[in-house]
């Protein structure tokens, strides 16, 4: 970390202070959310109605690999922000990009993985299994994809404005909002793909 | 579709209405055009962000919504007044108790209460605007255009009928495979994304924008039950979006969460909306007791009594409220143990609320008692929502709720409870309120006409469904036969409800004459009130406070125009920065109704086409870097001088 | 609970005068006919005497504070003092809805216990096990150990547990007699459980409370509690005169509509137990559209046709052609 002593940019104005605060009640109600769709998910788990169960679908390959991608790109987030708290405009637009680019790779394993499921015979409309499973996924990615787009704009407005208060205040929030769909794959990883494949 | 399934036909009483509101519409766009009136519209209120404006518009939409509701109300009363009456079919019915449910609690009493948040809590906390003025604007837009799409369903379509709580597997497609209850399912949900952002607005104005000196223990009542409120808002909503997501999945995909079939789960659903509806009631309860709290300190001429206890009594009831929601299906054939913990978590919802009902005796002990219209309506609701109370805790009694789950007691009860602690706070509030939105009073003779045919009213038109309960009937029934004896209770109940009905009207006769007639004399402190809202102009100017006041203690205003200490220096008189206006939320209201409105039909298409709308909003939003501007010191001083005479 | 009875007296004076304003009889909850109504009916005296008191001491406050302190026009410039809050005067009224809250939570809990299993005194017997399958919108009574099925009556003998055993082939419903007992959901693909007795003979009045379309509010049906010998009888002729319900013919009872009563001298669990799933093959979305305005008029005020034939089958076998459900609600 750099050695900074006062308050980072983002923080500076009064604006930009509440803009973090209510991004962190928004994240306070996106947990709520997330965990409505985590108990609805356990909820339905087990009835399958005769159609595949998790076990059957679930490739340990590609989640890992999801997995892997998603979390790298959220330590590549953080060094974005880190080079941006040394106003580092290009270690921040690089690192984001990679962020924005393994973010989109792992949407596409994401989609990969909906394929077999559905080739599997395992459609959103199969069971009530599917129903929750796609939905709690299909949720994340649905966010995951538009951080892509949020984060992307932007990047149009850092290139245009350069790192100010109100771009860097932006930018963190963002970040945020990256950490956090990080820290609701970890849950997914858990809780739907092991649980799922052990039991 | 054909143009006959498309719009809804052959009932002769929706035919008369869709005439009805089309000459409206017309007459309205006429009128505006005549008048010239668009710009001005577009210019003061669609575009505005200033939080005045923005309540003022929730308080109209609401007034209209009640209107809407209430005749509804009038209608089932009327179908019901005698035993087998033809008036209107079961499914004309069905949808009518329906629409009453979900507009009064969903467009009435949601958008009333955050429409006086809006207009109170800043000026209470001493602060220039909310904290995201604009997002506040989109707040509401969302709102007006759900609250749209949600009544054009009754000409365009047809109506849900399943009932407000929408339970499946009925709610299905299977059981009811019209597009009303897709209305349900889309019009809530978008109404429900803007309640959760006015929530998250509220906590971090009330959070962030306090006036200096004003500590948590200093701010007035009102704001401490709008926090939590809005802090519930947060919490529960989430959870409906999930539910009513899942609704909208079955209903528009096919998929098995609620169904039957396929390993779908009907009690997942109730578990879910109760999980939301319970603290949804004390989401429209809670700023209403603020609401009584600080008109009965003002008339009673004393301070708040046990003020601190009020403020742990409704964290306490916030608190509880997520711990009770089973006991709206206590009779699912939960286990004894099950139902012993949430009987006994609900009862424990009446410690706090008791501890409110004696500190507000309290407050009025040794006090000086004005009978303003807005005090009766605070005086009134003590003893109409004990009885609310003390029913609500004989339901609360698992075993003893198998006798009146679904009965007309239950209907009776809630009714007692969000009657009083609802409307009645709301009408307090705006006589209350009303001189600091439009600097004059509303006419207090006529509000005690309005008062009495209300509360009378109110009375007649419940109390007998404690007893039809009692007898075994149940709730939702559109007719029933002659040998149940119901019809004397259920024929004074439908004579209540018109009495109910002629308060309402004198009201709204109150609203135009007031506006027609009063005098605009209101002065900044027309009630000799407490809290610093009073301590600027009325109508509040739109930058609030010329200076933002410092805060000492609890009832700052009060004591300081006690002693005198009150008055504008000009040396203190600095620019204030004001936020812009923004087309962004309106504009994205509409595209939202438009989403949602395809999205009702099932016609996919067009939905992803006119998504784009959204799309657009929100990339001019994130492209805005609009910075506001600033009232010179000239014009503060233009404006101040123009009510408190010359400056020091 | 013989102190309630005391206390029960004294109730009836005070609120006789409420309950005797609109009718002659009782009110329907408070003239159980079962042990388990009693027991509920009990508490719910217990209960509101309690609420009485609480809103008898309320309002009599509220009453003297408001006149008292009110506003005169000779108060001149009279400023009330500001009051802090009292702590020991905070505490009593914490205290008491505690203490109420404790003396309602115990009843409570022993009712929720007591009502879930066969009634005291009557748990030597084995109960007669009644499946109730509630349907759009009727109900469908199995009698499993007699082979027998009824729509929308039963007959119970007096003096005898039943189990009744509920379930839904569709939407869900709640099964309520007031005089006999509290509700409980139906729900398809699960059971839920219910025990229920009469006490004395009689007719009595049941019926779906949770709201499920059109045809919910005819959606009642009656209890006859009869002697053993009665039952007994009523069971027998059943089994000589009844036809049997074939398959065929319970599609088209499932399907939505309000009928009239039938028996048969069979039961539909031969072939389908909705508590077990499988449901769906029974639900046909399409009967289920609406038409606003007359049509749909038609469609409720004519019963559908499927009733008149089930009628004339089982004419023979109807015990209580006569007497309509609705009437014998026993309280007008």
């Amino acid at each position: 970390m750099s050695s900074h002593t006062e308050t980072p940019l983002e923080y500076k104005s009064q604006q930009s202070q509440m803009n973090i605060l209510g991004f962190w009640i928004f994240l306070g109600a996106e947990i709520v959310l997330f965990s409505t769709l985590f108990a609805s998910y356990f909820v339905l788990e087990h009835n399958t109605a005769g159609g595949p169960a998790g076990q059957d679908i679930f490739v340990l390959k590609d989640v890992l690999i999801e997995t892997f991608l998603l979390l790298t790109s959220s330590f590549t987030s953080g060094l974005a922000i880190h080079a941006m708290r040394n106003h580092d405009k290009k270690g921040l637009l690089t690192w984001m990009i990679v962020t924005l680019l393994l973010g989109a790779g792992f949407l596409y394993f994401e989609i990969n993985e909906f394929l077999h499921f559905i080739h599997e015979g395992a459609t959103i409309q199969t069971s009530g299994f599917t129903a929750g499973l796609f939905t709690l996924l299909g949720t994340h990615g649905a966010h995951v994809t538009f951080g892509i787009i949020w984060i992307s704009l932007l990047l149009v407005q850092l290139v245009r404005r350069g790192i100010t208060e109100k771009t860097s205040s932006k930018l963190f929030i963002a970040s945020l909002y990256w950490h956090f769909l990080d820290v609701v794959w970890i849950f997914i990883f858990t809780f739907v793909y092991l649980k799922g494949m052990v039991i | 579709m054909s143009l006959d399934e498309f719009f809804v036909t052959g009932d002769p009483l929706i035919l008369g209405s869709q005439i009805a509101i089309g000459l409206t519409m017309i007459g309205l766009l006429a009128l505006i055009t005549y008048l010239k009136r668009w710009k001005w519209l577009w210019n003061e209120w669609f575009t505005t962000v200033d939080h005045k404006k923005i309540g003022i518009m929730y308080i109209i939409s609401g007034v209209l919504m009640f209107f809407r509701g209430g005749v509804d109300g009038l209608l089932m009363k009327a179908q019901t007044s005698r035993p087998e009456l033809d008036f209107l079919d079961a499914q004309h019915y069905d949808e009518i108790f329906t629409t009453h449910g979900v507009i009064m609690i969903l467009f009435m009493a949601m958008p009333m209460l955050i429409g006086i948040m809006n207009v109170v809590v800043p000026l209470q906390i001493g602060a220039r605007d909310v904290a995201f003025p604009k997002l506040n604007a989109l707040s509401f837009w969302l709102f007006f255009a759900a609250a749209m799409l949600f009544n054009v369903s009754f000409v365009i379509g047809g109506s849900p009928d399943a009932g407000w709580t929408s339970y499946f597997p009925l709610a299905g497609k299977e059981f009811t495979p019209g597009v009303g209850n897709n209305y349900y399912a889309i019009a809530i949900q978008i109404a429900g994304i803007g309640t959760l952002m006015s929530g998250i607005n509220f906590v971090v104005t009330i959070i962030k924008m306090r006036a200096p000196g004003m500590s948590w223990m200093k701010m007035p009542i009102f704001v401490w039950t709008s926090l939590i409120t809005s802090i519930i808002i947060v919490a529960a909503f989430p959870i409906f979006t999930v539910a009513l997501l899942y609704m909208s999945m079955d209903r528009l995909f096919g998929t098995h969460f609620f169904t039957v079939a396929s390993g779908g789960d009907p009690m997942l659903w109730l578990n879910l909306f109760w999980l939301w509806g319970h603290p949804e009631v004390y989401i429209v309860v809670l700023p209403a007791f603020g609401m009584f709290s600080e008109v009965i300190a003002t008339f009673a001429r004393k301070n708040l009594y046990g003020y601190k206890s009020m403020v742990f009594a409704v964290a306490g009831i916030a608190f509880l409220s997520m711990l009770v929601w089973v006991h709206h299906f206590y009779t699912m054939g939960n286990s004894a143990a099950v139902n012993s913990i949430f009987s006994l978590t609900t009862m424990m919802i009446a410690i706090p609320t008791g501890v409110k009902i004696f500190n507000w005796l309290f407050t009025l002990r040794k006090g000086r008692i004005e009978f303003s219209t807005s005090m009766l309506w605070a005086l009134a609701f003590i003893p109409c929502f004990t009885i609310g109370g003390v029913t609500g805790v004989m339901l609360a009694m698992a075993a003893a709720d198998y006798q009146y789950h679904n009965t007309m007691f239950l209907v009776a009860h809630f009714h007692y409870v969000l009657i009083p602690g609802v409307v009645f706070a709301v009408f307090a509030a705006l006589y209350y309120w009303w001189p600091k939105m439009f600097g004059f009073k509303l006419n207090e003779k006529i509000g005690k006409w309005h008062f009495w045919l209300f509360v009378i009213g109110f009375n007649l038109t419940f109390m007998p469904m404690f007893f039809v309960g009692l007898d075994g009937m149940s709730r939702r029934l559109y007719t029933y036969a002659e040998s149940t004896g119901w019809g004397a209770w259920l024929g004074v109940s439908a004579v209540g409800s018109l009495i109910m009905a002629a308060g309402f009207a004198a009201l709204c006769y109150n609203i135009y004459w007031s506006f027609r007639y009063a005098k605009r004399d209101a002065g900044n402190d027309p009630w000799n009130a407490r809290t610093l809202e009073w301590s600027t102009a009325s109508p509040a100017p739109h930058y609030n406070f010329a200076v933002v006041p410092k805060v000492d203690r609890l009832d700052d205003f009060w004591h300081k125009k006690k002693s005198g200490k009150l008055g504008l220096k000009k040396s203190e008189l600095k620019p204030v920065h004001m936020p812009s206006n923004s087309w962004t939320p309106v504009f994205l209201g509409v595209a939202f109704g438009i989403v949602g409105f395809f999205l009702v039909f099932e016609w996919f298409t067009l939905a992803i086409i006119s998504s784009v709308l959204i799309i657009i909003g929100l990339i001019a939003n994130s492209f805005d870097y609009d910075y506001g501007y600033h009232i010179p010191v000239e014009e503060l001083e233009e404006e101040e001088r123009e009510w408190r005479g010359e400056l020091k | 609970m013989k102190a309630l009875k005391k206390v029960y007296g004294l109730f009836l004076l005070l609120v006789t005068p409420l309950i005797l304003a609109g009718c002659e009889n009782k009110l329907i909850v408070f003239d159980p006919k079962g042990p388990v109504a009693r027991n509920l009916s009990d508490l719910i005296i217990f209960s509101i005497i309690f609420m009485l008191i609480i809103v008898a001491v309320v309002f009599i406050l509220f009453t003297v504070i408001v006149w008292k302190y009110r506003a005169r026009p000779n108060d001149g410039d009279f400023e009330p003092k500001e009051e802090k809050g009292n702590h020991i005067l905070e505490i009593i009224w914490f205290g008491i809805p505690v203490l109420i809250v404790i003396a309602l939570m115990i009843p409570t809990t022993k009712t929720i216990y007591e009502v879930e299993d066969i009634p005291q005194g009557y748990e030597e017997e084995e109960p007669l096990v009644i499946h109730v399958t509630s349907a759009d919108w009727k109900w469908i009574f199995s009698y499993p150990d007699q082979n027998i099925e009824t729509v929308n009556y039963i007959n119970i003998p007096k003096d005898h547990p039943v189990q009744f055993k509920l379930t839904s082939a569709g939407t869900m419903q709640s099964f309520w007699v007031p005089e006999l007992g509290g509700q409980k959901y139906t729900m398809a693909n699960m059971q839920t459980n219910l025990y229920l007795v009469a006490d004395q003979e009689g007719s009595f009045y049941g019926r779906n409370t949770n709201f499920n379309g059109r045809g919910y509010a005819h959606m009642d049906f009656e209890v006859q509690a009869q002697s053993k010998e009665d039952f007994n009888e009523w069971i027998h002729d059943v089994k000589k005169t009844a036809n049997k319900l074939t398959e065929d013919q319970y599609d088209e009872l499932l399907e939505p509509g309000v009928v009239g009563r039938m028996t048969f001298n069979n039961t539909h669990l031969d072939w389908i137990d909705h508590a077990k799933g499988g449901s769906a093959d029974y639900i046909h979305p399409e009967l289920y559209e609406i038409q606003h305005g007359e049509e749909k008029e038609q469609e409720l005020d004519g019963q559908p046709e499927i009733e008149s034939k089930h009628q004339s089958e089982n004419d023979q076998s109807e015990q209580h052609s006569d007497s309509s459900h609705m009437e014998d609600h026993s309280n007008h």
